[in-house]
């Protein structure tokens, strides 16, 4: 055993009640110190991470944790999931992360996620602001607008993953190292029949609150907002609006990155988020 | 951008991408300013790239954008909004009419046979 290269990450399952479900949940962690739970896209899972867990530069001060959304990776959906139709709703993402943080017992957690993670972090800003330490929304905005039709993604006549990932290739950046760029595009390719279109439900209908977000006090929870110049789906001008409206927040855009920052350009995107999780410390 | 004749080369000689399109046969139109071009595929390949010259000859579907957004496309490393013909329609820079189910059936295709008019070399 002990010439074998394994990686920081510890993953397991664990069963998370909520209402009348009962979800069987994989999270994966790494680190000690103040808790940083970090969520993943919409239509992938947290392996996107992987990279922030493997680095010791974070872990030596954050528990990182990363856990799958039910119905995504290797979380299940819920008993009788083939009876309806999967819609992440605002109040359902919400229940499930606080839940999460709950029956894991986070004390002063920090919350990271990125597309509709990052927007869900922002609803908890404004509604958990005693709790979270710090929200870093990454491809995160309070508004959006779809840019393509939602059911060309679960129709039985087009292969879900394989549309999936030519969808979300164009919010890659040209720059982004080929191999992370195709790593991220294979999550896309193995989600569940309908997940994306369903997560997409909260990310550009269900989840906008450009209208309640200038309600957020930065003072009590700091906000982050941390976007790639090559996102065309929360584009750098969607997420400068969105750092208007949140007065005290903190957005930079990164140049040559896209949508997916954590894992199609780790190294740059390190260089980015480093200094934001040092003074969050401070 | 390549000629006519470079691009079915670079589509032709591209097996990763002939593969993946192997299932498609269809006639699109592919539009550059006021010029229409209509592509004949074949199981992937490209037998053809013809000028429309009567309105009549036309496409399953027909994409299509002004020459300099193209020429953008084009470039070794686009700028955002050009980097992907997904990016530029979300930003109505191009548009696309028509049936589309073939062309979302065969999206990663079609981006990759459009890009390959993109020149590499140095």
């Amino acid at each position: 055993m002990t010439d074998l290269n394994f990686e920081d990450i510890i993953g397991r399952y664990f069963n998370l009640n909520l209402k009348k479900d009962n979800y069987r949940i994989y999270v994966e962690e790494a680190g000690q110190g103040t808790p940083l739970l970090c969520l993943h896209t919409a239509g992938s899972d947290g392996r996107q991470f992987r990279h922030i867990l493997n680095d010791k530069r974070i872990t030596n001060n954050y528990r990182v944790i990363v856990f799958d959304l039910p119905w995504h990776g290797k979380s299940n959906p819920p008993e009788g999931y083939e009876l309806k139709d999967y819609k992440l709703t605002t109040n359902l993402y919400k229940e499930i992360i606080m839940s999460f943080c709950k029956q894991y017992k986070l004390i002063d957690p920090v919350i990271m996620g990125c597309s509709m993670g990052g927007r869900v972090v922002l609803h908890l800003a404004l509604e958990h602001c005693d709790y979270f330490k710090a929200v870093i929304a990454l491809e995160g905005s309070d508004k959006l607008e779809p840019y393509y039709d939602l059911d060309w993604l679960h129709r039985p006549d087009v292969h879900g993953g394989l549309v999936q990932a030519a969808f979300v290739s164009s919010q890659i950046a040209p720059q982004s190292p080929n191999n992370f760029k195709h790593e991220t595009l294979w999550h896309y390719m193995q989600g569940g029949p309908g997940v994306f279109k369903g997560d997409l439900y909260f990310y550009w209908h269900d989840g906008d609150f450009d209208d309640r977000s200038n309600l957020i006090d930065t003072s009590k929870c700091p906000v982050y907002l941390l976007s790639g110049e090559y996102d065309c789906s929360c584009t750098p001008e969607r997420t400068l609006e969105t750092a208007k409206r949140i007065k005290g927040s903190k957005a930079t855009i990164i140049p040559g990155i896209g949508h997916f920052p954590m894992s199609e350009n780790p190294e740059l995107f390190k260089s980015y988020i480093y200094p934001i999780l040092d003074e969050i410390l401070k | 951008m390549l000629s006519i004749e470079n691009w079915i080369n670079n589509i032709n000689s591209n097996k990763r991408l002939i593969e993946n399109g192997r299932w498609l046969n269809i006639t699109f139109t592919f539009g550059i300013g006021d010029k229409d071009y209509l592509f004949e595929i074949l199981s992937g390949n490209v037998l053809s790239i013809n000028e429309r010259e009567i309105l009549t000859q036309s496409g399953t579907f027909k994409i299509y954008g002004q020459r300099d957004s193209w020429n953008k496309h084009w470039l070794k490393v686009p700028p955002r909004d050009y980097h992907d013909i997904f990016a530029m329609l979300a930003k109505k820079i191009i548009y696309i009419d028509g049936d589309l189910t073939p062309f979302i059936q065969n999206l990663q295709y079609f981006k990759d046979l459009i890009a390959s008019n993109r020149d590499m070399h140095d």
